[in-house]
């Protein structure tokens, strides 16, 4: 095995189109699991943690974040939990405070699996992965885009992920997860919702509840068409428990040791419904102090 | 692969170093520090727990690699001077101790949690504590070592 510890990103660039097979490490709390139970030898380790700058994140001139790959999960949470408060409660959930010191949302992309709690919120804030090659330089690839299979993404071999872009949350935004208890646990299902009121969008995010993460693309539709935007009226519980029922139709579970697939189908109406109750009401607050 | 990182204050360089290996092993087989302890080697137990540059990570998760030009502390290195750190000394005191295995990993991460909240909730201690594994005190006695360490700290016990 080699170690390559490249001192700059495009000497991290020029490494993996030299070796597509020299696996990325940030925080490695998914790699080392792999090679410390020998179910993982690759070739090379590909260690991205001394690049200069890759752990810090920043605002774009058009407003957006652009959040570097080293970025960790507690300083997601610190120093961005205002500006992106989906993902910040998701990465809140992730492992033990260990985990989160050293786990990184570009790592919960690199391994794509369907239970990554990162990913619901990415998709509900339409989220971007910027990745970049020696060959072909930088693609923006949106996260709606990103997954395409369990634990296969939209990544190729010589490329590297180097930030994912995502716009300062304009309205409220939760995150869910079922899993069996507080602390350190994979998701069983979990489901994120943004709600977007410039545009009177909604966007939404179902986890661990199909081969990929993916959006609940008709309950987003019925929501923006029927919410009340104007935030005068209480929620209305029909609309509430059709979103619910809308979400969870867009998830395609399996059973497995974790729940069975109508156990799945069950909590994402369950926490479509809750997590939009929170936003709704969040907003309603909102337009009141406005008004 | 050589290795150079400093452990407890300590520059050592550690030659032979296996490209996998994790920084738990390291500080285990080759620094001679055994106070970490390894128990599963996927982050669930939190045996293991050291501080990175300062912030409490797993040990057995940390490519040996990475840590080159880093600073390690280590269960070993907080007994400053040969007395016991008060974290140390309030696990004693309230009996947090049984087996004693888990208790490195949670005396480093109880450390790291009233070095940054030193009036902690119940709550803020069972979050802060998540991810360590206690088989044997049933973790009474280790909430009540860190509510100990605390008072002790602000000076009302
Ligand atoms: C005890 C424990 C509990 C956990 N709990 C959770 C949980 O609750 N929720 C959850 O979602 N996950 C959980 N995880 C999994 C893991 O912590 C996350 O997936 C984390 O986001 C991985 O980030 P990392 O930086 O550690 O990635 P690494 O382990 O360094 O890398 C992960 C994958 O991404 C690839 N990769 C890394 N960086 C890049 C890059 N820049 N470009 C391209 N590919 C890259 C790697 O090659 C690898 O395939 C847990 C893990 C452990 C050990
Ligand atoms: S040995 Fe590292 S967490 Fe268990
Ligand atoms: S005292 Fe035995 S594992 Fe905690």
């Amino acid at each position: 095995m080699d170690f390559l510890r490249p001192a700059t990103w495009e000497e991290a660039l020029a490494a993996k189109a030299r070796r597509p097979d020299a696996v990325p490490l940030l925080g490695g709390t998914d790699v080392m699991v792999e090679i410390n139970l020998d179910a993982r030898r690759p070739a090379a380790l590909l260690d991205l943690t001394a690049v200069p700058g890759l752990a810090a994140w920043e605002r774009a001139v058009d407003g957006r974040l652009r959040v570097g790959a080293g970025v960790t999960y507690a300083r997601l949470i610190a120093e961005l939990g205002d500006l992106l408060p989906g993902l910040a409660q998701a990465a809140r959930t992730v492992g033990s405070p260990q985990i989160r010191n050293r786990g990184t949302v570009a790592g919960n992309l690199g391994a794509a699996s369907p239970a990554g709690d990162s990913h619901p919120p990415l998709l509900a804030g339409d989220a971007v992965v910027e990745a970049e090659s020696a060959a072909r330089g930088t693609r923006m690839i949106p996260a709606g885009d990103f997954y395409l299979g369990v634990k296969r993404s939209a990544l190729a071999p010589d490329e590297l992920i180097r930030a994912f872009w995502a716009a300062p949350a304009s309205g409220p935004q939760y995150f869910s997860k079922v899993g069996t208890r507080n602390a350190m646990v994979i998701a069983v299902c979990s489901f994120a919702i943004a709600l977007h009121p410039a545009e009177r969008r909604v966007g939404t995010g179902v986890g661990s509840a199909a081969p990929t993460p993916r959006r609940a693309p008709e309950a987003e539709r019925f929501l923006a068409g029927e919410l009340d935007w104007t935030g005068a009226a209480p929620l209305d519980a029909r609309v509430a428990a059709r979103f619910g029922a809308l979400a969870a139709r867009a998830a395609a579970p399996i059973d497995d040791v974790r729940g069975t697939a109508d156990y799945r189908r069950h909590a994402i109406a369950v926490m479509a419904r809750r997590t939009l109750t929170w936003a709704y009401d969040d907003y309603r607050k909102k337009a009141a102090e406005c008004a | 692969m050589r290795v150079n990182l400093t452990v407890n204050g300590r520059r050592e360089a550690v030659d032979g170093v296996w490209e996998g290996e994790s920084l738990l092993y390291v500080l285990r087989e080759r620094v001679g520090l055994p106070g970490a302890k390894n128990a599963c080697e996927q982050g669930e137990c939190g045996s293991c727990t050291v501080y990175l540059d300062g912030l409490p990570v797993c040990a057995c998760l940390v490519a040996a690699g990475q840590a080159e030009g880093r600073e390690v502390r280590t269960i070993e290195g907080l007994a400053a001077g040969g007395g016991l750190d008060p974290v140390q000394r309030a696990f004693l005191d309230r009996g947090a101790v049984q087996c004693g295995f888990c208790t490195p990993g949670l005396i480093v991460q109880a450390h790291d949690l009233l070095a940054r909240v030193p009036d902690p909730t119940d709550g803020e201690i069972r979050e802060a504590l998540a991810g360590n594994l206690c088989r044997c005190t049933g973790y009474e006695k280790i909430i009540e070592a860190v509510r100990l360490a605390a008072a002790r700290r602000a000076g009302s016990a």
